[in-house]
């Protein structure tokens, strides 16, 4: 067949069959033995067999086209499946109290009290930010919030934890600031304020940078939206952007080799598989949907993301109590000549799928109207328990929704801890060559700022706005940021993400409980109680048993972790096969912590100098502990050890102490102490702070391991003069260990650190913020 | 007139996002907040008009080359010639000056990036209505955001607007955008109709703000609608 009659057949849908042989459910009952291109698409053979058992014939090309990317890796979660059931089972009746919607729905959603509820989730858009860094990034932000609207919620905030090559390399000057700008653009456009994340460079990340977009909504406790088609009669409704070729990815293959021999005359298949996004119309979208919510207008709502179509109408008839029957050929679309594999699989963004009974439809349709919405019914749910898409006329696919969506193909990946695992643990960077003069450590303090993974990240946020809505109380360099939520009563949440990946390269396990200890006490330090956690999964290959044990490790440690923090965790997203030949990314699982704070107006800042004479306070013990510090990286490029202990009942303790000097105004700044350990945490409260201090040493305490030990479970506050008492007795009371480390001086414009001497805060400026704007211009 | 009795509009266009900040900021400063529709060709009796930051139509073409066009928009340049206040923010400036209310443009950021940062102000004119709560030459902490705020004129034009006093903000300390003569913000030749890059809205509380210096802006206006 040629292009040209294809091109005709589409733009006359009335055209007689004939013109053009349909891969219809007769068609494909006919032909059985028809070849087909399945293992392209991706799949094994043993689940193409299992598809033709349960539809008890082959499938044609749009049903073909559905399983395959329904039953990869990104949407059935093939590979983890079996490991994320730890999730549900650690997690307690208690710990359950809270949620109103968790795994398995598009977002967790948490109870935050006055009849509040907040959702949030993180999500990956690795691979296309490679390919493509503006619109891969782009179009992550434009997923993760749409995600967040499908729950009935606003989008009030955005954070992006991002990881790249090293700083220097060529590559990374074309990734990253094409996702700076991409991530920008959109989140911009779409008028959420940006308030954290993180930037952290990495050899491994080379070739594999890893984009992941956290968003947060706010909805009414009672408001909740569920991605359900119930109700036999009542009409599915797509509305947003129209249907393209973009990101149809894989399925291509489909196209190129059964309907349209001849490619030469068009070059509409050329498109680039990374979809590209339109931040006004999600913008748009997303007040459309909002009024639409407002109106009670919607029975069940799901967004377009991956697998577009196919994964929109099969998981909410999956979800609902009946089936559904589309048109396809009511779908509204902006290229010539689509077949159904391409506009059920197409991944164009902007586009929502909403459940609406038929007596609202006409009020529905006024709604898209008012916001100049493109909405067509496209089919309506029906009574049995199959899902039908016809298309000119005829059957194109007649399955069971939940053999689609919900009953893909689930692996017990081999998995296997690597010998060269006792390697790295035995390479002690206790042996490493350690600054000992007042110059030496001097030096190394001020160039360890200087180092891409401490150094400011004002290049990169300056391009977000974090002010917009009006409801930033605290966003970046902040360690958490902080927004308002309830005007009248100034309740607010707290959202961190964190994962030292090098920490969870030694210990898989340790190291995933760091990283949720870490974005658990970046929350605990602006004042806010954490409540809730959601992750992303960042790994390498499923099929390198080595990498399952470092994904099964971290989930195991993750999940442990919450339990014994007693936060829930609400939901996740992973991210297999980041890695280049047969090097695997670092292990990243980062863990994203959501808290509440009652009165925002009792947050606490990150910088110093509130008043001169304040007392600079540090929490919890300081031990000599470099594996995987930065110290170790930046001064001998070394990776080895083990990572720093954790100790998770320490880490409620602090964040209790937080919260009540937060509520009774006893802490005027706080930072908590990580990568670079003091020496960092100093220069960062000074530098945000604008404002010197005077820090002194304990009595016997070794400089070196005192500045730079990256030891867990710390935090250094400042403390008005007047509360100082009442402080250290309410740490004393308690058993957390607090020792006075210095002053606040506003006057000296310097950090003057004993056994060193002092440093301008100029010359720590210029340490700090010059790196990446010398890198990245 | 009561403050409570003034009746400010702010203007939401599809792409509009600093809408309910401006509303906030009116309401902050003791006036009523009257949502305005772009495709609603009534200002509903209010007493002056914000045209908010954002992106209005997605920006596409140029910024704020489609909101002129806007049935709202018409209604606010017959209001202005009449003599009504009228403050453009960011996005609200470039429809300001393609709507002819204002001279110049404002062209990509010298520095291409889009900027998100506090900036210090200094005031150049107090007179305008919208300027009156403040003192001359002080200086402002607010807000910027924005990828396309570099202030260009005609030479002439720069000229005049310095010689008639029609600049009301100048950035002091370093120039975010690369705009002429370190141009922020500009009033027509009444001092009625003012536009400016940074953000006063996002400075009406030290919890949410840098400062509280753009509460002025809207509290100058409110004066002057009392008075009046």
């Amino acid at each position: 067949m040629t292009e040209s009659t294809h091109e005709s057949a589409a733009h006359d849908s009335t055209a007689p069959s004939g013109t053009e042989q349909v891969d219809s459910v007769e068609h494909a009952a006919r032909t059985p033995e028809l070849a087909q291109p399945y293992r392209e698409l991706g799949l094994a053979d043993d689940e193409y067999e299992r598809i033709r058992e349960i539809l008890g014939r082959r499938p044609t090309e749009a049903e073909l086209a559905m399983y395959s990317v329904m039953w990869s890796e990104h949407c059935s979660y093939k590979s983890s499946k079996t490991h994320l059931k730890y999730f549900g089972e650690t997690t307690t009746e208690e710990m359950r109290s809270k949620m109103l919607a968790g795994i398995g729905e598009n977002a967790g959603v948490v109870d935050i009290g006055d009849g509040w509820a907040v959702t949030f989730k993180v999500e990956s858009h690795n691979h296309p930010s490679y390919v493509e860094p503006y619109q891969g990034a782009a179009t992550g932000v434009g997923g993760i919030v749409r995600d967040i609207m499908a729950m009935g919620a606003r989008p009030v905030a955005v954070a992006d934890p991002l990881r790249f090559g090293p700083a220097e390399a060529e590559d990374t000057r074309r990734v990253l600031p094409g996702v700076v700008e991409g991530i920008g653009g959109y989140g911009n456009c779409l008028g959420l304020p940006n308030i954290g994340g993180e930037v952290v460079f990495d050899e491994s990340y080379a070739r594999n940078p890893l984009v992941n977009a956290m968003c947060v909504g706010v909805l009414k406790s009672d408001e909740l939206q569920l991605a359900h088609a119930t109700g036999a009669g009542n009409k599915v409704v797509l509305f947003g952007a129209r249907t393209g070729l973009d990101g149809i990815g894989g399925v291509s293959v489909l196209a190129s080799e059964t309907f349209s021999g001849d490619e030469t005359g068009s070059g509409r298949k050329k498109l680039p598989s990374v979809q590209v996004g339109d931040p006004f119309t999600e913008k748009v979208l997303i007040e459309c949907c909002l009024e639409l919510y407002g109106s009670d207008l919607v029975v069940g709502v799901q967004d377009l993301g991956g697998a577009g179509l196919s994964c929109a109408t099969s998981e909410l008839a999956a979800a609902g109590d009946g089936g559904m029957r589309i048109d396809l050929d009511t779908v509204p679309l902006r290229a010539e000549g689509m077949n159904p594999a391409e506009i059920l699989s197409s991944e164009s963004q902007e586009r929502m799928c909403a459940i609406v009974r038929p007596e609202d439809v006409e009020s529905f349709m006024a709604v898209c109207r008012k916001w100049d919405v493109t909405a067509t019914v496209i089919g309506e749910v029906t009574e049995d328990d199959r899902l039908r898409i016809d298309w000119r006329g005829e059957c194109v696919v007649d399955v069971p929704p939940r053999t689609v969506a919900d009953e893909g193909p689930v692996y017990q990946r081999p998995v296997r801890r690597p010998a060269e695992q006792d390697l790295i643990t035995a390479d002690d960077p206790n042996t490493l060559a350690r600054p000992g003069t007042a110059d030496e450590l001097r030096e190394t303090l001020l160039r360890m700022a200087a180092s891409p993974n401490l150094c400011s990240r004002e290049w990169v946020t300056g391009q977000y706005d974090h002010y917009v809505r009006g409801n930033t109380v605290l966003a970046q360099p902040s360690d958490g940021g902080v927004l308002r939520v309830d005007e009248e009563t100034g309740r607010g949440i707290a959202v961190a993400t964190d994962c030292n990946a090098r920490y969870t390269r030694l210990d898989p396990y340790e190291g995933a409980r760091l990283a949720l200890a870490e974005a658990y006490r970046n929350v605990a330090v602006t004042g806010s109680k954490p409540v809730a956690v959601t992750n992303c999964l960042n790994f390498g290959s499923a099929e390198d048993p080595a990498v399952m044990w470092q994904f099964q490790q971290s989930v195991r440690g993750l999940a442990d972790a919450a339990a014994e923090l007693g936060v829930p965790v609400t939901g996740g997203n992973v991210s297999f096969y980041n890695q280049t030949g047969s090097s695997p990314i670092l292990p990243t699982p980062v863990a994203g912590v959501l808290g509440v704070i009652d009165d925002v107006t009792k947050r606490i800042p990150t910088g110093i100098g509130a008043a001169s004479g304040e007392s600079l306070l540090l929490l919890g013990e300081t031990r000599e502990e470099f594996g995987g510090s930065e110290w170790s990286r930046v001064a001998h490029d070394h990776l080895g050890g083990t990572p720093p202990r954790v100790d998770l009942e320490r880490e409620r303790l602090l964040a209790d102490v937080l919260g009540i000097g937060s509520r009774d105004g006893l802490i005027s700044a706080a930072h908590d102490l990580s990568e670079g350990g003091l020496a960092q945490a100093l220069v960062e409260m000074s530098l945000i702070g604008e404002t010197g201090a005077r820090i002194v040493l304990p009595e016997e305490a070794d400089p070196f391991v005192w500045l730079f030990s990256e030891s867990a479970g710390r935090v250094l506050v400042s403390v008005p003069r007047g509360a100082e008492l009442k402080f250290t007795e309410l740490c004393a009371a308690r058993g957390l260990p607090c020792s006075k480390t210095g002053v606040v001086d506003t006057e000296s414009g310097a950090l003057e650190i004993q056994g060193i001497g002092e440093i301008p805060l100029s010359e720590l400026r210029e340490a700090w913020e010059g790196t990446l704007p010398r890198l990245f211009g | 007139m009561s403050a409570a009795g003034a009746r400010i509009g702010v203007i939401t266009f599809p792409g509009s996002l600093d809408d309910g900040d401006a509303r906030r900021a009116v309401r902050r400063a003791g006036a009523s907040d009257v949502a305005l529709w772009h495709g609603d060709a009534d200002l509903h009796g209010v007493d002056a008009v914000i045209v908010p930051g954002g992106f209005s139509y997605g920006d596409y073409l140029r910024c704020g080359a489609i909101a002129k066009f806007a049935p709202v928009m018409t209604e606010v340049v017959r209001a202005a010639d009449r003599g009504m206040p009228v403050l453009g923010v960011c996005n609200g400036f470039q429809v300001l000056c393609e709507a002819g209310l204002l001279p110049g443009v404002l062209t990509r950021n010298s520095g291409l990036h889009y900027v998100c940062r506090d900036q210090w102000l200094r005031v150049e004119n107090n007179t305008s209505t919208w300027t009156t709560r403040y003192e001359a030459g002080a200086d402002l902490l607010v807000p910027i955001k924005h990828g396309e705020g570099r202030y260009v004129a005609e030479e002439p034009v720069l000229d005049r607007l310095e010689g008639e006093g029609r600049v009301l903000f100048r950035y002091v300390e370093d120039n975010p955008n690369g705009s002429r003569r370190d141009i922020a913000g500009i009033t027509d030749e009444r001092g009625r109709v003012a536009g400016l890059m940074p953000h006063p809205e996002h400075a009406i509380d030290p919890l949410t703000g840098p400062t509280d210096d753009g509460l002025g802006m809207f509290l100058s206006a409110l004066d002057s609608l009392v008075a009046a």
